[in-house]
């Protein structure tokens, strides 16, 4: 016998009436776990299940880390030009026009000066987003830029890099670009103004080639990806099967390229922190 | 000899040359005409191939198994003096990076660049020119001691990258490389750098900041290889050549974009073709090159280096 049973007949919903929910209310993570976005935002984009960290970008990094989301951005309008008139299955300009649609960005990276804390701070964050947060001139430039703003107004620096690597479209100017924000780093290093490198889920290629290892501190979140050759490639290279947790942030730490991983909600204080510490300053408020 | 397949013309007439100087030698007919006849074809076929090389065929003349290497360089413009010098002093000796001091004519220059193998036993002892994380830092080691003690270095790029594997990740082969650029970028000693094969992307950047960066006319230089370039953005390895074309990869199209500063010329027929020219010809280029920057200070020297980097890449501002 059934223990409920349907009395009336013929019950429908007319498709307007349907309680429909709405895209993006529900974060899935990798291990299945079903989250609350707007949890998951209070969260910092952590989901409280499996403390997985979702992929995020500059808005939600700005958010994050500037006091009350308070900031100045920096070469806003900077945008990428077609040098080379590259052009594979579809041409780079009309790469360039889809990805500014799809994200409302510019480019890879966007670069912002405010208080963190109640100190000022100088932030180049990545989204990949954005061609797969490649690297090409403007990346390049916009990091460079933002280095000499620090260096400057004396401000330390963070890099927060999600990259997939240099922007094949650009080809070789993109390689120098390598180059470009290196001699930056070591102007701002020779001056002794801090800069932190906070390698985010996932930095690979060109950028783990140049500023993302060069931080005085190189940070992570648990479980990023970090690497200089993508696992793909190494797989193929090398006819080995990868070794579980290969290339995590937490593969590095163990190898001696990060000093140390975070979860995202002590990322301001932490940052904060190495800042009070390493430039002789009174400690400010434990509070985020 | 090896011919590539562009080469095949050439290589026809060059036997139908040694044919008949034979038959000359062996028998009393007269070839002496038929041999001048064929020698003039040689050169002209040899002209017209070499004018019009595609990016592609730059890029295989590039990879020819019998185009020198940095020891022959090394080896016939240093001569007697060169002293090689190995290790990172962590870790081992990466055989794919080889470095040392030698002379050309008064001067003495600190050596380094990527190394391949000439045959299949000494390719993998090189490892196909792919340096690990300590060959990126032994070169670093020996550019410190060379700025220590006012010493010019000269870096010779020839590599397929630096190398992808398992233990080069767990030792920081992104970091290796990134030191190296950065601590280029503020080297207190004039660094000339000369392409003389392949420059693939941060394994050749890795040893490839400089005052003076040369490129032999048949190599390449870009952020990555037309087949992996291929094999990415059209998902085959078929389209290697189109991609090499769009990479902008030769040296004519890298000095377009004032990414490297000059074109060291070969001789007809390539570097491997008449080897002591090339070797005299880059030997010049290198002089050259330091006299110029000879007499700048370290600051003078820094300042113009890093100011050419933060000039390159294009953008709308």
């Amino acid at each position: 016998m059934p223990w409920f049973k349907r009395t009336k007949k013929g019950i429908q919903t007319p498709t307007e009436d349907k309680k429909d929910v709405p895209k993006g209310l529900w974060y899935k993570s990798p291990t299945g776990k079903v989250v609350d976005s707007e949890q998951l935002e209070k969260n910092f984009y952590v989901s409280p299940e499996d403390g997985y960290h979702v992929r995020i970008g500059s808005k939600e990094y700005f958010e994050i880390l500037f006091d009350d989301n308070k900031f100045k951005e920096l070469d806003k309008n900077l945008s990428s030009k077609d040098p080379l008139k590259f052009e594979d299955n579809k041409k780079y300009v009309d790469r360039l026009k889809e990805a500014t649609e799809k994200t409302g960005l510019k480019d890879a990276v966007r670069c912002a000066v405010g208080k963190s804390m109640g100190e000022n701070i100088v932030i180049a964050c990545m989204d990949f987003s954005f061609i797969g947060g490649s690297m090409g001139s403007v990346v390049g430039e916009k990091i460079a830029r933002a280095a000499d703003y620090s260096l400057k107004k004396k401000i330390p620096l963070v890099i927060i890099s999600k990259s997939g690597g240099a922007r094949m479209m650009e080809a070789a100017l993109s390689l120098m670009q390598l180059a470009k924000t290196s001699a930056k780093l070591a102007q701002l290093s020779d001056a002794g103004i801090p800069y932190i490198s906070l390698a985010t889920d996932p930095t690979t290629g060109g950028t783990t080639a140049s500023f993302a290892m060069l931080g005085d501190i190189n940070i992570s979140e648990p479980g990023a990806l970090i690497g200089f050759a993508g696992p793909r490639v190494v797989r193929d290279t090398t006819g080995k099967e990868l070794p579980e947790g290969f290339q995590t942030a937490e593969f590095l730490l163990e190898h001696g390229f990060l000093d140390f991983i975070t979860h995202r909600k002590n990322l301001k204080r932490k940052i904060n922190l190495y800042l009070d510490l390493v430039l002789n300053r009174p400690l400010r408020e434990k509070t985020a | 000899m090896e011919y590539l397949d562009f080469e095949l013309p050439i290589k026809e007439l060059q036997e139908q040359f040694e044919k008949a100087c034979q038959i000359g030698e062996e028998s009393d007919v007269d070839v002496s005409n038929t041999c001048k006849q064929i020698e003039t074809k040689l050169k002209e076929t040899k002209k017209e191939i070499y004018k019009n090389l595609t990016p592609w065929q730059r890029v295989q003349l590039s990879r020819h198994p019998d185009r020198p290497y940095t020891m022959d360089y090394i080896n016939a413009i240093c001569g007697d003096s060169f002293l090689e010098l190995h290790g990172d002093r962590n870790f081992k000796d990466d055989k794919a990076m080889v470095g040392g001091l030698g002379k050309i004519g008064n001067q003495s220059y600190m050596f380094i660049g990527q190394q391949k193998g000439y045959n299949t036993k000494t390719r993998q002892y090189r490892n196909f020119g792919m340096a690990n994380p300590e060959g990126y830092r032994k070169a670093l080691r020996l550019m410190k001691s060379a700025e220590k003690f006012n010493v010019p270095v000269v870096t010779l790029i020839d590599t397929p990258g630096a190398y992808p594997g398992l233990e080069a990740e767990e030792r920081g082969q992104g970091e290796a490389i990134a030191r190296n650029i950065l601590e280029m970028t503020r080297l207190k000693v004039p660094i000339i750098v000369v392409i003389i094969g392949e420059g693939a992307s941060g394994g050749a950047l890795g040893i490839g900041v400089g005052d003076t960066v040369l490129m032999l006319e048949n190599t390449w230089y870009s952020v990555i290889s037309p087949e992996s370039c291929s094999s990415i953005l059209w998902r085959s390895w078929e389209f290697k050549e189109i991609a090499a074309d769009a990479l902008k990869l030769t040296a004519t199209d890298m000095k377009k974009q004032k990414l490297i500063d000059s074109i060291v010329k070969e001789p007809l027929g390539g570097a491997h073709s008449d080897r002591k020219t090339t070797f005299i010809t880059v030997a010049n280029a290198i002089d050259k090159a330091y006299n110029e920057l000879k007499d700048l200070s370290p600051k003078e020297l820094t300042t113009k280096r890093m100011e050419k980097y933060a000039n390159m890449g294009v953008f709308k501002d």
